[in-house]
């Protein structure tokens, strides 16, 4: 499954012997992250983020597993044990700003991480599959962070949970007793907080699960590179460790930096002043908002204001709403230009950064605002794009844009086009 | 090869599905836009900005400006407004020795149990009570209130946008609406048991002004009370009984980044030299 080249782990004493025997775990390390798997040189800052990804969904078992000592899934309580981690609770602030912010985190990095995807289409033959686990993740992130985000049981907690189980209630016939089975009520209550608690701490396990057929599925091609050319020899590639562990930890320190600033400084700032209030079922709050990060979903889901034939305007938006992020799935199939890099792709590329970059942008704004115009409108507008980008114009461009000259091979690419240029003194170094 | 293809065909479809019918939305969206008239916002003002001690990175509580705040809370709000998640013994924090949080604490009266008859009762508080509630039920607090329950105010400061100076600029900001408001919008002219307040979103409050005079609560350390001052310290108060580890979280901030900002020089530098042996050199 790797390249001939990739160096052998060579047990060096005789209990790594006796393990590489027994179970072969360090050389399943050194083969996965280690100096056994070879890495295309020329891999830019925006291959990053999938270990960042990784470290946040570390962070927030970690620290959710230690606010889940304190806390206690109950209606009756749930506000209080949140308040009496963060002020009886020896550092429970800490835990719990830092997985609240964690949550922010994880989704700013796996958003970059599917950006990415999108724009050197890391999707196509022979990563499908990487793409398709990939997918899967986000939507297993999804579901958890909006079941995390009710158990502090604050005004936006329970309101955002009734509109969220509220939007099954838009399936036709079938709605209304799906949407109750799945609260274990009429509305967000007691039921419905323990189901989302149990299931906030499976599914981070499950998450890793699908992490770890992520990583196994890319080591079988191997990791894209920005030039989008696949591997040819050697000199094409280096050892993941140390060249790009150490290229990873930087990337983690400035993560870090940017994390902790925000945990420390401006804990709050990504969250919603309701959620402080104590739910309330008699009261609805002004504007019910959901997280940041489903923002451009959301604004997707209000776009559909008027009813369509037949359909109602609130299951048109569901549906939207679903199948925005489902036709991620299928990508690999829509979009059949031969070439990968958004680099060599001129017309692909015009539509990746003054299409669907502005779209998602005003998605975004509009998802966060109040439903009244102009966000109405904008968001209308965007949500045509959107669906167009991927479902219309993706596969015609591929089949009608001619793309610029690709290198020949990654190691002619990070040359350039100096003749004299040549790799450093140890171009496949032995490591 | 055809599979394919009629998978991007039917994608096609879907695409132009879904885009005709949100811009269907939009055109129907537009025409009412452009020919109905939609209610205008009442125009309520953002929180004048008063400048705490706690702001920014390197805040401090001002612990005389607590004390003075607690003081507020204690003669003025607390006939109204629990404070739930506060205990008397948090008080230490905010400069009170143990024998004044006790004191403190033996001056208000929680619920108890009589402990020969079992019948529910008060007693002195201890440190570890918290703050009693005015009311011993939301249903006596609604009915009190004109129906309108006064909130907790142990997080008031955190549950609204720029809390601190909004509590001090709505507590300050009690006023006659204006003759030009009231000529712009008829409908902002107080109903009954309501006051105006150019703070509150809605610009109609259901609490009375609850400072109304300089000098309504004698400062021990001499500060003068006006109206602006006191609505200051309370709002400084109800910060701190919000987040009482705000300054705490601040000051640990400040050696995570700077070790962070050393740690992370420090791998820019590594990889540079690992990466060094591999850059493309000219000949």
């Amino acid at each position: 499954m790797s390249f001939p080249w990739a160096k052998e782990y060579t047990p060096a004493n005789g209990f790594t012997k006796f393990l590489d025997e027994k179970l072969p775990l360090p050389r399943l390390v050194y083969n996965a992250v280690g100096a056994g798997y070879p890495v295309p040189r020329n891999l830019s800052y925006f291959w990053n983020f999938g270990v960042l990804a990784g470290f946040f969904l570390v962070l927030q078992i970690v620290t959710g597993i230690i606010l889940a000592m304190h806390y206690a899934a109950n209606a009756q309580v749930a506000f209080a044990t949140t308040e009496h981690i963060m002020r009886n609770v020896n550092w429970g602030w800490l835990m719990r700003y830092a997985h609240a912010n964690g949550a922010s985190f994880f989704f700013i990095v796996v958003y970059l991480h599917i950006f990415r995807g999108f724009y050197y289409s890391s999707y196509k033959a022979p990563r499908e599959m990487i793409w398709l686990l990939g997918v899967t993740i986000f939507l297993l992130m999804m579901a958890t962070a909006f079941m995390g985000y009710v158990l502090p049981w604050g005004q936006m907690s329970f309101w955002g949970a009734k509109v969220i189980t509220g939007l099954f209630g838009a399936i036709p016939l079938v709605g209304e007793p799906i949407q109750i089975w799945l609260l274990g009520g009429y509305a967000p209550d007691n039921a419905a907080l323990n189901r989302f608690f149990s299931l906030h701490f499976l599914l981070p396990f499950v998450i890793a699960g699908c992490v770890i057929l992520h990583i196994w599925a890319l080591h079988i091609p191997g990791s894209s590179n920005p030039t989008g050319v696949e591997i040819k020899s050697e000199s094409d590639t280096l050892p993941f460790h140390p060249y790009y562990t150490v290229k990873d930890g930087f990337g983690l320190g400035v993560a870090l930096i940017l994390f902790m600033t925000m945990v420390f400084f401006l804990p709050n700032a990504l969250g919603h002043p309701d959620n402080y209030i104590e739910a309330n079922p008699l009261s609805t709050p002004a504007h019910i908002v959901p997280e940041w990060y489903f923002w451009p979903f959301y604004a997707i889901l209000r776009a559909f204001t008027v009813d369509f034939l037949f359909i109602p305007a609130k299951l048109l938006g569901v549906i939207a709403m679903f199948g925005s992020i489902l036709l991620w799935f299928i990508l690999p199939w829509l979009d059949r230009s031969p070439v990968r890099s958004g680099h060599y792709r001129p017309l692909f590329r015009k539509f990746f950064w003054f299409g669907l970059i502005p779209a998602m942008i005003v998605l975004f704004i509009c998802g966060g605002a109040p439903a009244e115009e102009p966000y109405v409108m904008l968001s209308q507008l965007a949500t045509a794009y959107y669906f167009l980008h991927f479902l219309v114009i993706l596969p015609i461009v591929g089949q009608i844009e001619k793309p610029e000259p690709l290198p020949y091979s990654i190691t002619e690419a990070v040359l350039g086009s100096d003749k004299k240029a040549v790799l450093g003194e140890n171009a496949s170094p032995a490591v | 090869m055809t599979k394919l293809l009629s998978i991007r065909l039917v994608a096609i479809l879907a695409g132009l599905g879904f885009a005709l019918v949100a811009l269907y939305s939009f055109v129907v969206g537009a025409l009412a836009f452009l020919t109905e008239e939609t209610a205008p916002h009442l125009p309520y003002e953002e929180p004048r900005d008063f400048a705490f001690s706690f702001d920014g990175p390197a805040g401090k509580w001002d612990v005389q400006q607590l004390q003075r705040g607690l003081k507020v809370y204690d003669e003025v709000c607390s006939a109204c407004h629990s404070l739930k998640y506060v205990a008397f013994r948090n008080l230490s924090q905010i400069g009170y020795d143990e024998g004044q949080v006790k004191a403190y604490a033996a001056s208000k009266q929680v619920p108890g149990i009589d402990p020969n008859t079992g019948e529910a009762t008060t007693r002195p508080g201890l440190p570890t009570d918290y703050f009693p509630s005015p009311y011993p039920n939301a249903v006596a607090a609604a009915a009190a209130n004109n129906n309108a329950i006064p909130p907790d105010l142990s997080l008031i400061t955190k549950a609204r946008g720029d809390g601190t100076n909004y509590v001090a600029s709505l507590l300050a900001g009690y006023q006659e609406p204006s003759a030009e408001l009231l000529a712009e919008h008829p409908e902002a002219a107080p109903g009954p048991g309501l006051y105006h307040n150019p703070y509150f979103p809605n610009l109609n409050l259901a609490m009375a002004p609850p400072l109304t005079s300089t000098g309504q609560v004698t400062y021990d350390d001499g500060t003068e009370a006006t109206i602006e001052q006191m609505s200051i310290d309370v709002a400084a108060f109800l910060t701190w009984t919000a987040e009482p580890t705000l300054v705490q979280r601040k000051q640990t901030g400040w050696p995570v980044l700077i070790f962070l900002l050393f740690a992370t020089v420090l791998a820019y530098l590594s990889k540079n030299q690992i990466w060094a042996a591999v850059k493309p050199k000219k000949k």
